[in-house]
């Protein structure tokens, strides 16, 4: 689960990590507010999406004068950002985060994300903070210094040192650097994270540190022991499909095709997407309904797929194992009961109580079209989406 | 698995020993039905919030082989029973897997039996439906299998694919290795480097998520793409460079296997 920007900033000042005053707004009435109550510009407006590459999307702007600051918010606030993460359709700023400009005199980067070829958290952190850190990564990995966390004993003193050493800080401020990451990674552990990232870390002109930016991923996974995390989802930055998908527990992606795919298990779905595009198709959809699915699931899923109305035909694509066959037609039966199926619908139907699956099926009176084959299934709703 | 021979000697929930479950006794602890029935292998289908604990009962209590079919454990968790696991002799399969099947003879693992045919060919897979469909293809070539197992689409999983690629390369039994890999991490790229050094015999791979986009999660905690790492595209390359053969369309698995290995 990601969160925004200033929703990261909060819980870093829960951990005493030091950011920017600043508040984050909706409107421009509540943005003036917000610089009012910072004192003297310079500001800084910033857009709140779920997405990278916000600055060179225009969506970051500083103004010097608060006339400047009224027309930055008003071309922020709104508009449509496209950055390399947001896909060319772009996405729409409800939210600025306001804050004070701050006098940097170096921009760092900190990040901690879990590794998996050595299965513990891995904390990174670069004097080449603020651009791309995937190039620095890719060109110079020298310049990343790295540390990884024993799952037996925890982050130590030394690492937090041989960090701050490398970062090549001020003596002033080591001590408050070992503060500062020790808190990062305390953060990241008792939030279930998955990735924490501060990127610029900057030193003030005034000698202070500072997390200017920041990005929190959570492990969806560990939610369940995190309610209070929940509630900082922003259902704005969800497709209402996918939405109303994970009240079901199904895993749906909203994609840019006229196919819309059922499939149980994420590998196979991921396949069947794979072999629907070799085929000349697009996939409007990925869902896999996984591996414990009771008919309802199935049923809520089938409806979700075809609620979206770009959707032209539907292949379902079943390999059960611990999903049976039976339980699978009855969903689809059920769903099928409710909405009246007006695409194409295909079949392909294999593993546990396959045969009783398919009676149920044939018993049922609904219209689809049966494939032995994966292969087959693919082409046939290749041809009859073109048909249509 | 009863259905499909395997020797199910005791089942383990606290607060329910005594009790039968299709004629196999249920113990309080793991410790207890290793110690009464001598079960040496575990199953493990615990709730995700608990699954991590089961792991580690199972392997304190002198199992063998653990294979946790539970999807969704928290990574952290994870981080720290493979900690656990680190200087013990009990290995896992998975998290979130189908578990392992040696077809003809045993079972672990909730896969449907009846696509499996005894044979030479191994499988390894990070996605369990998707060893479902090559397995069955593989059948439908009038091939057979030696031993497939899933080890799970997670980020922090048990054996690994170079963990099993040794166990292959040792086993008498298997003349080559299907390998089915998907997008995020470099599970794949790692192998194709130690398959290209130390493994001898012939090995198909197939990469699923070739058209998915990037920076979404599609379904496996592991299976999300960040930047340019992790493409299918950028392992297809690697194992091809690797000398591996690699089959794009997953429908032509089947075929690729018999025309290499049949």
């Amino acid at each position: 689960m990601k969160i925004h920007e200033y929703q990261a900033k909060v819980l870093f000042a829960q951990y005493g990590i030091p950011i920017p005053k600043g508040r984050a707004a909706s409107s421009s009435t509540e943005a003036l507010e917000a610089a009012q109550d910072l004192g003297p510009p310079p500001y800084v407006v910033k857009a709140q999406i779920h997405a990278g590459g916000r600055g060179k999307g225009g969506g970051v702007k500083v103004a010097q004068t608060l006339d400047e600051f009224t027309s930055r918010v008003s071309e922020i606030l709104g508009m449509t950002l496209v950055t390399h993460q947001t896909g060319p359709e772009g996405k729409k700023v409800l939210k600025v985060l306001i804050e004070e400009g701050v006098p940097i005199a170096q921009e760092l980067y900190l990040g901690i994300v879990v590794d998996r070829a050595r299965s513990c958290p891995a904390i990174m952190a670069s004097r080449s903070g603020g651009m791309d850190i995937e190039e620095v990564a890719e060109k110079t990995p020298h310049l990343i210094h790295r540390e990884w966390i024993d799952p037996a004993v925890g982050f130590q003193a030394f690492q937090a040192r041989n960090i701050i050493y490398r970062l090549g800080l001020p003596a002033t401020l080591v001590k408050s650097g070992i503060a500062l990451i020790t808190q990062l990674v305390k953060l990241f552990e008792q939030l279930d994270c998955s990735l924490v990232e501060i990127n610029p870390l900057v030193v003030t002109r005034d000698d202070r540190l500072m997390a200017l930016d920041g990005k929190v991923n959570f492990d969806d996974n560990a939610l369940f022991r995190h309610k209070e995390i929940l509630e900082l989802m922003d259902p704005s930055e969800q497709d209402p499909l996918e939405l109303e998908a994970n009240k079901f527990n199904l895993n749906y992606i909203r994609l840019n095709g006229n196919i819309g795919v059922m499939v149980n298990g994420a590998g196979l779905a991921m396949a069947t997407m794979d072999l629907i595009k070799l085929y000349g198709g697009e996939p409007a959809n990925f869902l896999d309904v996984g591996g414990g699915a009771s008919a309802e699931t199935i049923a809520n899923g089938f409806r979700i797929i075809l609620s979206d109305e770009r959707v032209k035909a539907v292949l379902v694509n079943i390999f059960g194992g611990i999903l049976r066959c039976d339980v699978l037609a009855e969903g689809l039966i059920e769903a099928a009961r409710e909405v009246v199926l007006q695409v194409p619908l295909i079949i392909r139907l294999e593993g546990t109580n396959v045969d009783r699956g398919r009676e149920l099926l044939n018993q049922s009176g609904l219209d689809f079209i049966v494939s032995p084959t994966m292969a087959e299934a693919a082409k046939k709703v290749g041809q009859l989406v073109q048909r249509n | 698995m009863l259905e499909y021979g395997t020797k199910v000697v005791a089942g383990v929930t606290p607060g329910k020993a005594g009790q039968q479950v299709e004629g196999v006794l249920v113990y309080h602890t793991v410790a207890d039905a290793v110690a009464e029935q001598g079960a040496n292998v575990s199953i493990i289908f615990v709730p995700p919030a608990f699954a991590p604990d089961a792991i580690m009962e199972a392997a304190a209590a002198g199992i063998g082989v653990m294979a946790c079919i539970t999807e969704g454990l928290p990574t952290l968790d994870m981080v720290r029973v493979k900690h656990y696991l680190k200087g013990r002799s009990a290995v896992l399969i998975g998290p979130n897997c189908p578990g392992i099947i040696t077809p003809g003879a045993c079972k672990l693992g909730i896969m449907p039996g009846y696509i499996f045919q005894p044979g030479n060919i191994g499988v390894i897979s990070r996605s369990g439906t998707l060893t479902y469909e090559v397995v069955d293809q593989i059948s439908k070539q009038g091939l057979g299998q030696s031993t497939c197992l899933g080890i799970g689409g997670d980020p922090i999983i048990g054996l690994n694919f170079i963990d099993l690629l040794k166990l292959f390369a040792a086993d008498p039994q298997t003349g080559g290795v299907v390998l089915i890999g998907e997008i995020g991490g470099t599970a794949e790229e790692e192998a194709a480097a130690f398959i290209k050094e130390h493994f001898p015999k012939p090995v198909v791979t197939f990469i699923a998520g070739q058209t998915a986009p990037p920076g979404r999660r599609m379904g496996h905690a592991g299976a999300i793409i960040s930047g340019k790492s992790g493409t299918a595209q950028e392992k297809m390359a690697v194992l091809k460079a690797a000398g591996i053969r690699v089959v794009v369309d997953l429908t032509k698995v089947g075929e690729a296997v018999k025309e290499l290995m049949g």
